[in-house]
């Protein structure tokens, strides 16, 4: 048997560990695919409690919840609140990037950590000061305030993942597009632009998947009318008296799940997010 | 050795030029959009946030004293207020170790190619997709007293009677794996990439075993990635507040900080306390973040494993 | 062609942070010339180069191209070519693409464009590959490209960063001779940087040795080969034997020295040329190039020659139809050439004529004599 098992402690030592880890991927996997089926489930079920299934099933559910929540509002706030902080937080974030990315000045690091603060405060902390301040201006419960609230962490975001984007791109690129006679304008449309677009897109969609999610900052400062999805699904089932019925609520889940999901299909397609880093590298090599 | 001239030569340099020196450019203005948003939306929010935790409400400063301090001294006196950072805590620090720790071998076998990986971390991802709201919905279907999860238990014969998995602190640990691991593991998974393969085929031929290799080759240059990673999904798990919500004891095991908070600005409308609860929010928080980042420089001071 | 009559530079400096990574450059370049700059890395060539190109802006001196001062202009509106080290190729542009760019920048029209990107092309003999992108290419193919793009502009100046480091040890000689002969056929003046002294000489017609962001010498490959004005050049002009020396007495031209560590009490005297004014008691640096070592055996007479260095064979390599020779005398290791392979280990005695034998001043700081005039 020895002489089979050539090296040795692949198969002695890496194994368990292996097997270790399937397990707890499996149980993982359960727990997910378990949540969401039971949500989707939930939602085209007529009555279901202490049974494996429920008693019958009806698209009703949808339709009522379509209709109690106004969801083709709610949705149309939340698919255009993202593409628009997506825009804007691409527009604002990635020149700031480039300059962090290409020169030093003084008061660079005041600058990082600006721009590093936001992503790593909880939404909270700085949520409910800016909340306040929204409201104080007459800005509560609107589109604009939404918007501006979810700039706060995605601008950071765009900046933090498009600088060693923007680094890894070697100078010399930009340099020899001004040999050439390009102006600065040129250099960024006829050059770096199309060099970034993976780098955009990546964290574009980062931002559109954080901003459709995130709950803490919209919450603050939505109302009637401004509020996001997930906000509405919070609402559904904190509201007085128990929360609206439950399957109301997981037909909502479902259609926030299908948007965002055809919205990550879509960008996955583009781009892989763990191999966003290895791209750079192979993008590197190649030059 | 080098060469210096006298100072009689005059630069011929324009005023331009020696700003261009300094770092100082028209390119620089590309900064300003940037530094708009974050000074007006970050910066003076947060000024102006410090300014209400000093401006208590007569009734604040009736019931805990203190003067322009009575929000504080409410703070940390209320212990139904206070006891929650030791709560947030008990549930921020696991949740973050246990998705960092679980990361790292699930990292090590995906990093390898093999076939369905592709769709295996598609899988891995999806719950970033799902969002705490609808993982904390699931979560009450799926582990439930009716659940399907305690009925499998019992008809395998594995429990006498349902489990106690949501309303508690257990749900909220759930959803915090569930939304936090996927995240861990990304970032895991980008930084492992970014290590060069020949250093533990090296290490191979210098005889080291696997578990030499990830022990004096890997984990080392992998370590400040894990304090960026546990530093990242400890803020997530720090600021948890639906979940705490919905799937936990809200008044009891998962009263968090960031409930506390809002239950005085949505609920009180009391914007100054609300605003200090915030604040001392993001003051435990940074201690935590400056500790983990104080340990990894102390730890290690060579380049960064994640980009060669 | 946008021709110009002279290039002139005036005490062109670049100092930063209080250090002068190019200090007191003053070089005039004539229409057609092709000028090398030679130096170790941090010499200050490269620094020179992207001044010119306006990529760095100049902190001391002016740049005039006939007499216009160009220094101020920004490197899109100067007119030059450029060659980069690491290539630089556009990776989302196609090779016609690549090469297009700069006309298109100019406005160039269409079917102009197209005429001399495929001319540009056909010169480096990239047909076949035009539709190819960067990424699909060899290192000298890119490098080719990046020739073409910069040419297909017909620039007034062609500025190349040590285009060659890149590319392997023979791929390297085919595009050397590639480039000598674009620039005898298109007649571009070329700045070129390097710290292969092979490559300089077998391209340049004029040399720049710098050093330390200063010129040590400027002069035509000849002149620097023959007659390095310091040992700094002689190094690098493959004087591989610089040793320490004491002057003993200096007349005529000619110097007597002592070698210490070559065995004996004082070491072995040697008298070699003197280079520059030499007084008895100088510290200098003798320099002599490996092939004008004359090997021989242990009882050969110094037959009326600088002198002769006895030591032992410590390593022969064979290089085809000479050997190399390293001699162990006392403490120096010396490098010798001969025809045919001595003994290892057995004992030699090194001589070479006294014209062959270069004896400097040690100081380089010292202000160079420039016997040939820019």
């Amino acid at each position: 048997m020895a002489a089979t098992v050539a090296p040795g402690e692949r198969r002695l030592a890496a194994r368990p560990s292996t097997w270790l880890v399937w397990a707890g991927m499996t149980a993982f996997g359960v727990f997910l695919l378990g949540i969401l089926v039971a949500v989707v489930v939930d939602s085209f079920g007529r009555q279901w409690f202490a049974t494996w299934l429920p008693e019958g099933f009806t698209t009703d559910r949808y339709a009522e919840a379509w209709d109690r929540f106004s969801l083709g509002e709610v949705v149309g706030v939340t698919v255009g609140v993202a593409l628009l902080v997506v825009v804007i937080s691409v527009l604002v974030g990635v020149p700031a990037a480039y300059v962090l990315a290409r020169r030093e000045f003084p008061g660079k690091r005041v600058v990082m950590l600006l721009f590093l603060l936001p992503v790593l405060m909880p939404p909270i902390t700085y949520g409910i000061p800016l909340a306040t301040v929204m409201y104080s201006f007459g800005l509560g419960r609107t589109l604009t305030a939404v918007v501006l609230v979810n700039l706060v962490p995605s601008v950071p975001f765009v900046i933090l993942t498009m600088t060693p984007f923007i680094e890894q791109i070697n100078p010399a690129i930009e340099s020899a597009a001004r040999m050439c006679g390009a102006r600065t304008r040129q250099v960024f449309t006829r050059v770096l632009a199309p060099l970034l677009v993976p780098g955009i897109l990546a964290a574009g969609i980062l931002v559109l998947v954080r901003t459709v999610g995130l709950f803490e900052l919209t919450f603050l400062v939505s109302g009637p009318g401004s509020d996001t999805l997930v906000v509405a699904i919070y609402r559904g089932m904190t509201a007085a008296g128990g929360g609206e019925a439950r399957q109301l609520i997981s037909a909502m889940s479902v259609i926030y799940t299908a948007t965002m999901l055809a919205m990550l299909v879509v960008a996955l397609r583009f781009v892989n997010p763990t191999q966003l880093v290895a791209q750079v590298k192979e993008a590197r090599d190649d030059d | 050795m080098t060469s210096r001239t006298g100072g009689a030569q005059r630069s011929t340099a324009s005023l331009r030029h020696r700003l261009a020196e300094r770092g100082i450019d028209p390119t620089l203005l590309l900064l300003v959009p940037g530094l708009v948003v974050a000074v007006a939306l970050f910066v003076y929010p947060f000024s102006y946030g410090i300014g209400l935790t000093v401006q208590p409400t007569a009734a604040m400063q009736e019931q805990w004293g203190g003067g322009v301090f009575a929000n504080y001294v409410a703070f940390f006196r209320d212990p139904f207020v206070f006891d929650s950072i030791g709560i947030t805590m008990r549930l921020a620090l696991p949740a973050a170790l246990f998705n960092v720790l679980a990361s790292i071998p699930v990292a090590m076998v995906l990093r390898h190619r093999f076939r369905g990986k592709r769709l295996l971390t598609s899988l891995l991802v999806l719950p970033i997709t799902l969002g705490t709201v609808l993982t904390a919905q699931g979560l009450l279907i799926f582990a439930g007293r009716q659940g399907w999860l305690n009925r499998a238990l019992l008809q395998a014969g594995l429990i006498d009677e349902p489990l106690q998995l949501v309303n508690n602190y257990l749900g909220v640990m759930f959803s915090l794996v569930i939304t936090g691991f996927p995240f861990a593991f990304l970032l895991i998974s980008s930084y492992l990439s970014g290590i060069d393969p020949s250093l533990e085929q090296a290490a191979r031929t210098l005889g080291a075993g696997w578990w030499q290799r990830f022990r004096r080759i890997v984990l080392p240059l992998l370590a400040p990635g894990l304090a960026t990673t546990f530093v990242l999904t400890f803020v997530l798990a720090f600021s948890v507040f639906p979940s705490a919500r919905l799937v936990g004891d809200a008044m009891g095991s998962t009263r968090v900080m960031s409930l506390m908070a809002f239950r005085a600005f949505g609920e009180q409308n009391d914007y100054a306390m609300a605003s200090t609860i915030a604040l001392m929010m993001g003051a435990v928080e940074l201690l935590v973040v400056v500790a983990v980042l104080g340990l990894r420089s102390l730890l290690y001071r060579g380049t960064t494993g994640g980009k060669g | 062609m946008s021709a110009f009559e002279s290039l002139e530079l005036r005490g062109v400096g670049r100092r930063f942070g209080g250090v002068d990574a190019l200090a007191g450059l003053d070089l005039t370049i004539r229409a057609g010339e092709f000028v090398a700059l030679l130096g170790p890395s941090g010499c200050g060539k490269s620094t020179a180069l992207n001044c010119l190109a306006g990529l760095l802006p100049l902190t001391h001196g002016e740049i005039l191209l006939d007499g216009r001062r160009i220094d101020t202009l920004p490197p899109e509106r100067r007119g030059f070519g450029m060659v980069f080290q690491s290539y630089a190729l556009f990776p989302h542009l196609s090779v016609e693409k690549n090469v297009a760019f700069g006309l298109q920048m100019q406005g160039v029209p269409r079917a102009e464009t197209d005429r001399r990107v495929r001319a540009a092309i056909e010169l480096v003999k990239l047909g076949e590959h035009a539709r190819k992108l960067p990424g699909q290419l060899s290192g000298g193919q890119q490098q080719r490209v990046a020739i073409a793009r910069a040419v297909v502009l017909e620039p007034s100046l062609v500025l190349m960063d040590e285009p060659l480091s890149n590319l392997d040890a023979k791929l390297r000689l085919d595009m050397r001779t590639e480039i000598r002969r674009l620039h005898q056929s298109l007649g571009l003046t070329t700045i070129y940087v390097t710290h292969d002294q092979e490559e300089a000489l077998s391209l340049a017609d004029r040399l720049v040795v710098m050093r330390e962001g200063r010129v040590q010498q400027v002069g035509t490959p000849d002149e620097l080969y023959e007659s390095p004005t310091s040992w700094y050049v002689a190094d690098f002009m493959g004087y591989r034997n610089i040793l320490p020396a004491t002057v003993v007495s200096a007349s005529g031209g000619e110097a007597v020295v002592e070698l210490p560590g070559t065995g004996g009490a004082d070491g072995v005297r040697l008298t070699g040329r003197a280079v520059g004014a030499l007084r008895a008691g100088d510290s200098v640096r003798v320099a002599v190039r490996p092939e004008d070592f004359v090997v021989a055996g242990p009882g050969a007479a110094a037959d009326g020659g600088a002198g002769a260095i006895g030591g032992a064979v410590a390593v022969v390599e064979y290089h085809g139809r000479e050997h190399a020779v390293s001699v162990q005398a006392g403490d120096v290791m010396l490098h010798a050439r001969s025809a045919t392979p001595p003994v290892v280990g057995g004992a030699v005695r090194l001589t070479a004529p006294v014209e062959r034998v270069l004896v400097f001043p040690e100081s380089l700081d010292a202000p160079v004599p420039q016997e040939v005039a820019a």
